[in-house]
């Protein structure tokens, strides 16, 4: 494993690493990390265990095992990454492994959300660009540095456009994306609106 | 952008206020809990010093490590009891609704809800599972989320969440005999593929879906997130109220006049605007058998596995994954592919409806002695009505063990697990590699009464050959 785990605080504008690419349509969050390594009460451990099972039946050719990778921050993958469980498991996991950022094709929605909500910005790219990525991944090492503010990544030889929902880019640049507080900050209106929802009042046998 | 639908009502109803980023602040009506993706949330609460806001608002049962054989105290899965216990205790310590085994309501949290009666029409829904979708056959928004939000539910009763398009399922005609719920909703995953709800809340409608029974439109709902879609609803009508009345939660005397005037107010509006429609013809569905590793990858009873220049270039990767996982090989017949293992049960296929199904089938038939099968009520109630029918009694006549509720080998968390390149023919809802406990291990999805008929035949068969 590399150096220690620090969980991401407050504002994220930018985020600089080496990639590190994973081939597939389709990828869901029991491959990411499989049920076994769910019975846990914290997320602590889990970083050793990502991908396990797809690890070991590629012994040792698995991406996250390559020796050239094992300092590499940011993830390319396909399209649908992240589809299945809801498991935070997953991108927990992969935070703790050293993922800082993921781009790829397209997200299962419940996956991107746990992103958002653990501070892991996903980003967009037609599906040629992430190829391109995957492919210069080959044979050299890709450094990017991504520019949140104006979605934007840049490398020696390159430069990208990337996509991100507004909203998402804008909580990550406010640090809202840590979002108690700002949900808490209402909570006035959350009073209101439990008195004010129809259901609550017939359902007395709830409030007890 | 969507309108006057359901989806558009409920969420309108909800929204506490529009975040500074652009997301909505949503209430969210009832929070189920479990103990897998609880306890992270409990200790951040914790770390930041906070109190679960309505604790009458969330409930909590045990079902992912719950083992199905002896579910004596302490658990011989010593990781198991430790989250029990910590389910327990954060109960205990937030006053915090429990169903706990032995309670007579414990079981899957998306078959306890509904027969309790806490799921209702025009709620919002959310529990750290992604098969949450289910409680939307009710009319309700419901959607899984991940440990983070369930913290924040507990914290503030809300969410932060961007609204989603609303795509409506138009199912023409009805089933026919012999074809399930769970046919049709692979079916429709098959057609549209596993990530074509990414972003869209599925709204099935039509005659075929007004036909099913609430437990079959449960299944259909259950599926939405294989086919991408985190929520997915029907309309509530007659059926939704009658399947309500009664249940221990539902309001009674005049609160249920209350309630029942204000459900029927409840539907999308005839003029009401879908950002997409898809329509489809549900007599022309077959028993449907996935071959593949996601639940897309499916075909009927009668077919073979599609050819890989079948395929748009989109499906090819993963074809060629699933061919090499699976075994298959490209064109084979799916049908009388040989089967080591038949489980059903899980949050799709558990209910007193699916048992009741598959129990049909079986009576008076042996299962293959190739064949390990075993049944898994999806709760307390289910299993307790099934003894009262004897449908327990048929399944251990026929070969199968009768089990425990629980989720079981849907996911594998608990010691009912796939061992080597077993093949297995499952009720369940996910053919994902190495989701039934082991990494070489192979799913086939298909409905009760098809895991029924491939148990006696020891291969998959057509369970129409079973009922005629």
């Amino acid at each position: 494993m590399k150096s220690e785990f620090t969980q991401p605080i407050g504002k994220i504008s930018n985020i600089n690493g080496q990639c590190i690419p994973l081939i597939g349509n389709d990828i869901d969050t029991d491959r990411i990390i499989p049920a076994r390594f769910l019975k846990c009460v914290n997320f602590d451990s889990l970083g050793e265990s990502v991908f396990e099972d797809d690890r070991k039946t590629l012994k040792g050719k698995h991406p996250f095992d390559l020796e050239e990778n094992k300092n590499a921050s940011i993830l390319i993958v396909n399209s649908n990454f992240g589809c299945g469980s809801s498991r935070e498991h997953a991108p927990q996991a992969l935070m703790r492994w050293g993922i800082k950022a993921i781009i790829g094709e397209s997200f299962a929605d419940i996956f991107y959300s746990n992103c958002i909500a653990i501070g892991i910005p996903c980003f967009t790219l037609p599906k040629n660009s992430i190829e391109e990525i995957q492919n210069y991944c080959d044979n050299k090492f890709l450094f990017l540095e991504i520019d949140l503010k104006n979605s934007f990544a840049k490398a020696k030889d390159l430069s990208l456009n990337l996509e991100i929902k507004d909203s998402s880019r804008k909580m990550f640049l406010s640090g809202e994306w840590d979002a108690t507080s700002t949900l808490l900050e209402n909570e006035n209106l959350i009073e209101n609106k439990f008195n004010e929802l129809p259901y609550i009042k017939f359902n007395s046998l709830f409030n007890s | 952008m969507s309108q006057d639908t359901l989806f558009d009502k409920v969420w309108d109803l909800h929204k506490v206020s529009s975040l500074p980023g652009g997301s909505d602040q949503i209430f969210i009506g009832l929070h189920l809990i479990h103990e897998v993706t609880s306890p992270q949330a409990f200790g951040a609460l914790k770390d930041k010093k906070l109190k679960v806001k309505f604790p009458d608002r969330t409930v909590a049962t045990v079902d992912h490590i719950v083992p199905t054989d002896n579910q004596s105290r302490p658990f011989k899965d010593n990781l198991a009891e430790q989250m029990i216990e910590t389910l327990e205790k954060n109960c205990l310590e937030h006053k915090i609704r429990f169903f706990n085994i032995g309670s007579g309501n414990q079981g899957i949290v998306h078959v306890v809800a509904p027969e309790l009666g806490l799921t209702q029409p025009g709620m919002t829904i959310a529990c750290g599972d992604s098969h949450t979708s289910t409680h939307g056959a009710f009319g309700s928004i419901a959607f899984g989320i991940g440990t983070s939000q369930v913290r924040d539910v507990l914290a503030t009763q809300t969410l932060a969440m961007n609204k989603l398009k609303v795509r409506q399922i138009w199912c023409d005609n009805t089933l026919s005999k012999g074809v399930y719920a769970k046919d049709l909703v692979l079916h429709i995953i098959n057609k549209l593929g596993v990530k074509a709800g990414v972003g869209f809340a599925y709204e099935f409608a039509g005659p075929a879906i007004h036909e099913l029974s609430m437990e079959e439109r449960m299944t259909i709902c259950n599926m939405s997130i294989e086919g991408g879609a985190r929520c997915g609803y029907i309309n509530p009508d007659e059926k939704t109220f009658s399947y309500i009345r009664n249940k221990l939660y539902a309001p009674k005397n005049e609160h249920w006049d209350n309630a029942l005037r204000w459900w029927e107010s409840l539907k999308s509006d005839e003029n009401s605007i879908y950002d997409d429609v898809i329509k489809l013809d549900a007599s022309k569905v077959e028993p449907t058998v996935t071959w593949g590793i996601t639940p897309g990858q499916s075909i009927s009873i009668n077919q073979q596995i599609p050819l890989l220049d079948e395929l748009s270039p989109n499906d090819k990767l993963v074809a060629e994954e699933a061919y090499e996982y699976m075994s298959f090989k490209p064109g084979q017949l799916i049908k009388d592919t040989p089967v080591d293992v038949c489980f059903i049960g899980s949050c799709t296929n558990g209910r007193i409806s699916d048992l009741r199904v598959a129990a049909k089938v079986l009576k008076g038939k042996k299962v293959s002695k190739n064949v390990k099968a075993f049944a898994v009520p999806g709760s307390e109630k289910v299993a307790t009505k099934a003894k009262q029918e004897g449908l327990d009694q048929i399944f251990r006549d026929s070969g199968f063990q009768w089990r425990e509720p629980g989720c079981s080998m849907c996911l594998a968390m608990n010691s009912d697990k796939l061992i080597g390149n077993q093949v297995s023919a499952s009720s369940s809802n996910r053919n994902f590699k190495g989701r039934q406990g082991s990494p070489s291990g192979r799913t086939l999805l298909m409905s009760p009464a098809m895991v029924a008929a491939a148990a006696i035949n020891g291969k998959v068969s057509d369970v129409r050959e079973f009922i005629n």
